[in-house]
C-alpha cells in the first residue's frame, strides 16, 4: 500500500475509465469524478484493496485466502513446516507461494547473491569457485520435477494430527487433513544448470563415487550423493517458476534432485566436495532413514515410489449435490514418467483409467481426472498409479509386506503395520494408496489412517 | 552419462563402473567453459569441515567427559535434558541401547549412530542453536565424549581427540543396510528393489480391506 488516498483516487479514476473502454462500454465516459471516486459499486473493490500501483510485483485477490498451514506437531514448537495445500491445487505446478517448505531451524537465511559462491573441491583436478553470475553463464536447463519431503504421508504424521488436534484444537480445526498427511509436496519448474556440467569443468578424478553437499543455512545441512546420480540429472537451481528461487526455497542457489526424496536438495547451496564414501551426516542416519521393526535400518534409499492422491474430493470436502463431479489428483514417480492412473469409485473391485495431463514431465506431479456421477450412495473412492517402468503403487498393506520381505527372518505385513502403529519412530517412502470415504450426506472423510489402531 | 555413446545394459553391474573410469580419463582433458576461478587454500578451508566415518578433516584438540559436563550443562541441556535424555520435541541423545528391535524402540545418538564421527560433525557444523559455530575444537570433542559417555561407550575419563575418535565402535555399528553403500548400479532405479514387488503381491483387484 504505497499510494497515497488521494493519488490512488485519480488512479482509479483513469483505470475504471480504461477498464470501461476494454469492456466495450464507457460508464465513465462523462468525467463524473464522483462516479469515479466509488468505482466499488459491482466490483467487490474496498478502499483497502491494492490499486494497480501496488502490484508491481503480483498478488491474489483477496477472496482467495488459501495458505501453506503450519504441520501439525510443530504448532507451539518450531512452526516452521509450512504445507503445500493440496487441496486448493489446480493443474500441475505448485505455485512458488504454496510450494511446502521444510526447514530444520529457526532462521531463514536472506542471502545477497553478489556475496554468494559455489565452491567444488574434494577429488577433483582442478578446485573451482563459481559466482553466481558465473553460474547463470553456463549453459542452462529448465524442467518441470516434483519434491517431496522424505516423511511425507507417515504413520508419524498422522499420529502428530491426531495428538494436535486433541491438544491445540483451536489451531488444529483449519489444518486439512490432506494438507497435515500429504502436503510435504509440490511441483515446480527449476532453471540452472547441471551439476555433471560443473563437475566436468573441475575434473573429477578416478576412485571419486560421492559428492558431500553442504548449504550455508545456519545448520549448514549436508548431505552425501552418490556421484553416479550428480553426473545424471541433478541441476543446481537458481530459478523456480520463471523467477528467482523463493528465499524459503534456497535463495539465491540450491541443488534440485529429480526424483529423490527432499533431503537431498540441498538449500542454499555454497559447497560440494567431491569424495570416495558417503559421509553419515546427521541428517542421513538419526534422521531420514528407515527403521524395520527387526532393528536394522535402511540408508541411501533416497528414490520416491510411484504415488497417487485424489486431491478432490477429499477429507473435509462436502458434497452438495448428486450427479456429475469430476474427480481429480496428482500422480508422480521418482523413476521416470507417470504412464497411467486408475480411479475406482467402488472400494477397490473395480478400476477405470484416468485422462492424465499434458504433456508428462519424468519426475514430475502429473494432473489427473475422472468424469464420475454421484448416485447419493456411500462410495470409497481411490486412485493408483505405474510409472513407465510398470511400476506400480501398493496398498498400505503391501507397502508394509514389502517391508517385511526384506527382514529376515520375513515379516508378515501385520507384523509391520503393528511396528508403525506402537513404534515413536518415522517412517519414510510412504506412498500407500489414499481411499477416501463418501458418506450418503456428501460428506469425505479419510478412509485409511482411521483404520489403524492409534492412540495418542 | 552422455560422454560414451553406448547404450547401457540396466543388467550390467560392472560396465557403469569402467564408463565412470572412463568418463574419468576423458575428462581430465580440461575446463570446456573455462568459468570460474581457482580458490585459495583459506578459501578451501574454510568450507572443508565436514567430518565423515574416516576423520580425515578431524581438527586438532581434544577433551573427555569431564569437561564436556559442564558444558553440556551450560550449553545444552536446556533443550537435550541435564542427561541428554532430551526435553520433547528436541532429541534424544542418550540411552535405548538394545531396544531397535523391540516395538518401542529408542533411537538415540548412542542407540542408533553407526559412527561417533557423525556427532562430532553435526555438533560442530549445528550447536548449539543460535549460536552454531562457536565452539572450539576441544568444547566439540569434549561434549562428543560426554554424550558417548552417558550412553555407557566410553569412560568418563576417556580423552576424545582426531585419533580416538575414529577407533569408537558403536554398539548399532551394524545396524544398518546396505552396509557398504555403493553408487546405484542403475541411476533411475534406487538400490532398494522395492516397488517391482507390488506386480506379484497382487494378483487381483478385490474390495479394500481398509489399509
Amino acid at each position: 500500500m504505497i499510494a497515497k488516498k488521494t493519488d490512488r483516487r485519480g488512479f482509479l479514476k483513469g483505470s475504471a475509465a480504461l477498464a470501461g473502454l476494454a469492456a466495450g462500454s464507457l460508464p465513465f465516459a462523462s468525467g463524473n469524478a464522483h462516479a469515479a471516486d466509488e468505482p466499488t459499486a459491482g466490483l467487490g473493490v474496498t478502499p483497502d484493496d491494492p490499486v494497480i500501483e501496488d502490484l508491481a510485483y503480483g498478488g491474489r485477490s483477496r477472496f482467495e485466502t488459501t495458505i501453506r498451514a503450519h504441520s501439525v506437531g510443530t504448532l507451539n514448537v518450531t512452526g516452521l513446516r509450512n504445507l503445500t495445500p493440496l487441496q486448493d491445487t489446480i493443474g500441475a505446478i505448485t505455485p512458488a507461494a504454496y510450494h511446502f517448505l521444510v526447514l530444520r531451524e529457526k532462521h531463514l537465511p536472506n542471502i545477497d547473491p553478489k556475496e554468494h559462491t559455489l565452491l567444488i573441491h574434494g577429488m577433483v583436478d582442478r578446485p573451482l569457485v563459481f559466482t553466481m553470475d558465473e553460474l547463470k553463464r553456463f549453459p542452462s536447463v529448465s524442467e518441470v520435477h516434483f519434491l517431496e519431503c522424505t516423511g511425507n504421508s507417515g504413520v508419524m504424521h498422522y499420529k502428530s494430527y491426531l495428538s494436535d488436534q486433541k491438544k491445540y484444537p483451536d489451531t488444529a480445526k483449519d489444518v486439512r487433513f490432506i494438507q497435515a498427511l500429504h502436503g510435504r509436496t509440490s511441483s515446480n519448474e527449476w532453471t540452472g544448470v547441471r551439476l555433471s556440467v560443473l563437475l566436468k569443468e573441475c575434473g573429477v578424478q578416478p576412485g571419486a563415487a560421492w559428492i558431500v553437499a553442504e548449504g550455508n543455512d545456519t545448520e549448514k545441512h549436508a548431505k552425501s550423493m552418490p556421484l553416479e546420480k550428480c553426473l545424471d540429472d541433478v541441476i543446481v537451481a537458481y530459478g523456480q517458476n520463471g523467477e528467482a528461487l523463493r528465499r524459503e526455497q534456497g535463495y539465491p542457489l540450491r541443488l534440485l534432485v529429480p526424483g529423490w526424496q527432499g533431503v537431498n536438495n540441498v538449500k542454499y547451496l555454497r559447497n560440494i566436495k567431491v569424495v570416495d564414501k558417503p559421509y553419515y551426516f546427521q541428517s542421513e542416519t538419526t534422521a531420514y532413514t528407515n527403521l524395520r521393526p527387526d532393528g536394522k535400518a535402511s540408508i541411501y534409499e533416497s528414490q520416491v515410489g510411484p504415488k497417487s492422491l485424489i486431491t478432490f474430493p477429499c477429507d473435509g470436502d462436502q458434497l452438495k449435490d448428486l450427479g456429475y463431479h469430476q474427480i481429480t489428483g496428482l500422480a508422480w514417480s521418482g523413476r521416470g514418467a507417470i504412464s497411467r492412473v486408475e480411479v475406482s469409485t467402488d472400494n477397490g473391485r473395480t478400476w477405470k483409467d484416468a485422462v492424465l495431463q499434458t504433456p508428462i514431465y519424468r519426475k514430475a506431479h502429473t494432473r489427473f481426472r475422472f468424469d464420475w456421477n454421484w448416485d447419493g450412495s456411500e462410495a470409497v473412492i481411490m486412485s493408483r498409479c505405474t510409472n513407465e517402468y510398470g511400476d506400480i503403487q501398493p496398498t498400505f498393506t503391501e507397502l508394509a509386506q514389502m517391508w517385511g520381505n526384506m527382514a529376515e527372518p520375513h515379516l508378515p505385513a501385520a507384523d509391520v503395520i503393528k511396528f508403525w502403529e506402537t513404534a515413536n519412530i518415522s517412517e519414510f517412502l510412504n506412498n500407500p494408496i489414499q481411499s477416501w470415504k463418501i458418506g450418503r450426506d456428501g460428506s469425505v472423510k479419510d478412509a485409511l489412517y482411521t483404520n489403524l489402531n492409534i492412540k495418542v | 552419462m552422455r560422454c560414451i555413446p553406448i547404450s547401457i545394459s540396466r543388467s550390467s553391474v560392472l560396465l557403469p563402473a569402467v564408463l565412470l573410469l572412463a568418463c574419468g580419463v576423458s575428462w581430465a582433458q580440461g575446463p570446456t567453459y573455462k568459468l570460474g576461478r581457482t580458490p585459495t587454500e583459506a578459501e578451501v578451508k574454510a568450507w572443508d569441515h565436514a567430518v565423515g566415518p574416516e576423520g580425515k578433516e578431524l581438527p586438532a584438540g581434544s577433551g573427555s567427559a569431564v569437561e564436556g559436563a559442564k558444558l553440556f550443562a551450560a550449553r545444552c541441556s536446556f533443550c537435550h535434558g541435564k542427561n541428554a535424555e532430551g526435553i520433547f520435541p528436541w532429541p534424544r541423545l542418550a540411552g535405548g541401547v538394545g531396544t531397535l528391535n523391540t516395538p518401542t524402540p529408542i533411537r538415540s545418538s548412542g542407540s542408533y549412530l553407526p559412527y561417533a564421527t557423525t556427532i562430532w560433525d553435526f555438533i560442530n557444523r549445528a550447536m548449539p542453536r543460535d549460536a552454531e559455530g562457536t565452539l572450539s575444537p576441544s568444547e566439540v570433542y569434549a561434549l562428543t565424549a560426554f554424550i558417548l559417555f552417558k550412553n555407557g561407550t566410553i569412560k568418563e575419563t576417556d580423552v576424545l581427540d582426531k585419533k580416538s575418535l575414529v577407533e569408537i565402535k558403536m554398539p548399532n555399528r551394524d545396524g544398518f543396510f546396505p552396509t557398504t553403500p555403493q553408487a546405484n548400479a542403475d541411476k533411475d532405479h534406487s538400490w532398494l528393489p522395492f516397488w517391482d514387488q507390488v506386480k506379484d503381491l497382487r494378483k487381483e483387484d478385490k474390495a479394500f480391506d481398509g489399509k
